[in-house]
């Protein structure tokens, strides 16, 4: 229930602020529309907490926070490697491990390596992630585990 | 000029730089993993830089919310694409080219 309650908030925000025209007709189409895409969601069963993750919400700003960090330092980073030239990376490929217990645990886990320039998930297992890195630094500092930490905390 | 004007050139030129710097990477790294990570700046700062940019041009009307929205979908649908387009490599078949220290993956497709 609070998952279709989230995801009718979230429709009718996107509809209102792509609108612009808040005429009776118009707002009344957005109604149709709004519950014709609940409804075909709740058939092909996508409602859920998978695509709703209404239990992260409250450890999710912290957790952007320090990706954000992370994401302008390795873009720097990657910034530097991209004008000094192919003489400044030395690429990995490794399989690193995902210690998350749930689906959408290991896919915020492999989209965060993935955000993250220098990292790049190619493949996600059980409990590992194939992981291409432009960098050895970028690899070790991929494997010391913080980042799995924290994606590991956000599912408690 | 205003100062959030000039805050915004100034975002705006910063997002050129990085996109800029994107494409260079792109053209000068040797394979297609690496030349990811290059597109990867452009997907994410180089991005968000820009519409941030743009944002503080729009001021409080209906466009930043279009611009916020644009932001969000590109922030989470961009790392879904470029694992789908990396697999694809790595399930072809291709061997990323590394330092040559540690043997490349231990799993997939390639020579073992």
């Amino acid at each position: 229930m609070k998952h279709t309650a989230s995801v009718t908030l979230v429709l009718t925000a996107i509809w209102l602020a792509n609108s612009g025209h808040y005429t009776a007709l118009l707002l009344g189409f957005g109604v149709v529309s709004i519950a014709l895409v609940v409804w075909i969601g709740h058939r092909m069963d996508v409602v859920d907490h998978e695509s709703q993750p209404l239990h992260l919400t409250g450890k999710l700003p912290g957790y952007y926070l320090w990706l954000l960090k992370n994401i302008i330092a390795s873009n720097i980073d990657v910034v530097r490697r991209a004008w000094v030239g192919p003489s400044a990376i030395s690429p990995q490929f490794e399989t690193v491990p995902a210690d998350q217990k749930t689906d959408i645990g290991r896919v915020i886990y492999a989209n965060s390596i993935n955000l993250t320039p220098g990292t790049l998930s190619v493949e996600v297992g059980e409990d590992t992630i194939l992981v291409h890195s432009l960098t050895r630094e970028g690899m070790v500092s991929l494997k010391s585990g913080e980042m799995n930490r924290r994606v590991c905390g956000l599912e408690e | 000029m205003s100062p959030l004007e000039i805050i915004s050139a100034v975002l705006l030129a910063i997002g050129s730089f990085l996109v800029l710097s994107g494409a260079i990477g792109l053209l000068r790294f040797p394979d297609v993993y690496s030349r990811m990570h290059a597109a990867g700046i452009t997907d994410t700062l180089g991005a968000v830089a820009i519409l941030l940019g743009l944002m503080f041009l729009a001021g409080w009307t209906l466009v930043l919310a279009k611009l916020i929205m644009i932001l969000l979908f590109l922030l989470l649908t961009g790392p879904t694409a470029s694992h789908t387009l990396g697999k694809a490599a790595w399930k072809s078949g291709l061997q990323p080219l590394t330092d040559g220290r540690e043997p490349a993956g231990d799993s997939g497709k390639g020579a073992e």
